[in-house]
């Protein structure tokens, strides 16, 4: 479903990904982990088209994500879900214009049906009392979590998620987990879920990734990543036992 | 220097892009009324107390000089034809791009950076016509309604004046201040807005579609947004008035 193969990418003298390789199958949800910094924002966004590689290929579907036209990519776009890590509320919108928006920008729809779809996706991730009011007056959880609802309004194949749970309490957390598992489950999603918490990744994905230094130095079920041998797994995975 | 060519070269094809969006659906009509309307309402008292002071200016400044040479009755078409032909037009232009295009910059701006054009991107919603083509075609449609707003308050700017040194009557003012006036001056002079807007659009949005470096950025495009739109609209307005000379003599 995806494919990721050999992909460099740098920032002027500051290489970031230093040939990623990496496949998620249809339906699997993929965990990627890696340390602050270590470019897991900046893989996804090549996925999407936001960055272009320096280098390799990403296919998506079949599809090479560089070499689409700008209509192609639209339509590629159209069965992704992007979910921020900042969130990327529009700032000028209610929460319920933010998903409308998403909703009619290519269709039209009968303005009970979308309402009713909104409060349901709001629903899901336990935030259809914001549905009135704008971002600025939501807090950071909140943003996150109508951010998450924004990404599922088209009912997308697969879900890109940078980070949905940091910063959220542990019980929203496991909410949103549990969605996760459930649009896998239900819906057949593919996903690629960034995240730093080793916990989260255990529970809701098949297989899991560890980014270091630009490249995926582990790849595998959680009991393979625990096994595995490079150093840097091995420290980040004493780190989570020191803390839990 | 190459930093500067590329920006041009990219604003080339920021213009470019606009024109192919013109055909492009969904054509945001709605928005781009919007958007007329905010920028309409964000410049009104700016540029009718603008458009009112430099009328009255105008008749203080030029009353005397034309007692001198005893042609005083001659103040409301000289008035008329300054106004409508430059003044109207280029103060209108400047405090628009002032008021609307810093306005536009940093907005554009604050979205860019905190990734709200990156979501519609990856989400197709065709952020540039959504963003970008409703705020030029803003600044291209109001810009002419205020400059016709600001030129009827010059000239009541320019009564004012009048009636307190000469008492002289509203009608007996405007119907010998359009004495001069067809629409050889008017047109021109009106559809020369159209183009300001043009530039005060295109230079705003495109500083603030690509700001990059966080709210430092932001306050940079603005600024920039200000100083390129009002420069270019003086640059413009020296060209057009030549183009309208040799056009119309
Ligand atoms: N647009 C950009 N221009 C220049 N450098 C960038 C850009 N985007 C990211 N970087 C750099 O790439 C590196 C990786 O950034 P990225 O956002 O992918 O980190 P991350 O793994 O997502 O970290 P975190 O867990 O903190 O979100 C960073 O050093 C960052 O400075
Ligand atoms: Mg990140």
């Amino acid at each position: 479903m995806i494919e990721i193969d050999q992909v460099y990418k740098a920032f002027g003298a500051q290489s970031v990904l230093n040939g990623v390789a990496l496949r998620v199958d249809a339906g699997e949800t993929v965990a990627i982990l890696g340390r602050s910094g270590s470019g897991k924002s900046v893989l996804l966004k090549c996925l999407v088209g936001l960055l272009r590689p320096d280098r390799g290929t990403i296919r998506i579907d079949g599809q090479e994500v560089t070499a689409l036209s700008a209509a192609q990519l639209d339509q590629l776009r159209r069965q992704i879900g992007y979910v921020f890590q900042n969130a990327a509320l529009y700032d000028s919108m209610t929460v319920e214009e933010n998903l409308a928006f998403h909703l009619t920008r290519h269709q039209s729809m009968a303005p009970d049906r979308l309402r009713q779809i909104i409060y349901e996706k709001l629903q899901t991730v336990g935030v259809e009392v914001a549905l009135h009011k704008y971002p600025s007056e939501l807090s950071g959880g909140m943003q996150k979590r109508v951010g998450i609802a924004r990404a599922l309004v088209l009912d997308p194949k697969i879900i890109l998620y940078d980070e949905p749970t940091s910063g959220l309490d542990p019980i929203t957390s496991r909410e949103i987990e549990d969605l996760m598992i459930e649009l896998k489950k239900r819906m057949g999603v593919t996903s690629l879920v960034i995240t730093h918490s080793l916990q989260s990744a255990r529970r809701i994905s098949d297989r899991i990734a560890v980014l270091y230094q630009g490249q995926i130095v582990a790849f595998g079920r959680f009991d393979e990543i625990a096994q595995s041998e490079h150093p840097f797994v091995q420290e980040y995975l004493a780190a989570v036992n020191l803390e839990g | 220097m190459r930093n500067w060519l590329e920006q041009i070269g990219q604003f080339m094809l920021f213009i470019g892009q606009f024109f192919r969006s013109l055909l492009r659906r969904p054509l945001d009509g709605l928005e781009t009324l919007r958007q007329t309307h905010e920028i309409g309402s964000k410049s009104l008292l700016l540029v009718g107390i603008s458009g009112l002071s430099i009328g009255m200016v105008l008749a203080m400044q030029t009353s005397s000089t034309l007692a001198r040479f005893g042609g005083r009755g001659l103040l409301p078409s000289m008035i008329a034809v300054a106004v409508l032909r430059e003044i109207g037009p280029i103060i209108t232009a400047l405090v628009v791009s002032g008021r609307v295009g810093a306005g536009i910059a940093a907005q554009l701006g604050s979205m860019r950076v905190t990734e709200q054009i990156d979501a519609m991107e990856v989400a197709a919603l065709y952020p540039f016509g959504y963003l970008v083509r409703t705020r030029i075609l803003a600044c291209l449609i109001a810009l002419p309604i205020l400059t016709i707003y600001a030129d009827f308050l010059a000239l009541m700017g320019g009564y004012v004046i009048m009636f307190f040194q000469q008492n002289i009557s509203l009608k007996l003012y405007f119907s010998s201040a359009i004495r001069f006036i067809d629409l050889q001056t008017v047109l021109p002079a009106v559809a020369k807005t159209a183009i300001f807007g043009f530039i005060i659009g295109s230079i705003a949005t495109f500083t603030g579609y690509y700001t990059r470096h966080g709210t430092r950025g932001v306050g940079q495009s603005a600024m920039i947004a200000v100083v390129l739109s009002s420069l270019f609209v003086i640059v413009a307005d020296v060209l057009l008035v030549k183009l309208t000379l040799i056009l119309f003599g």
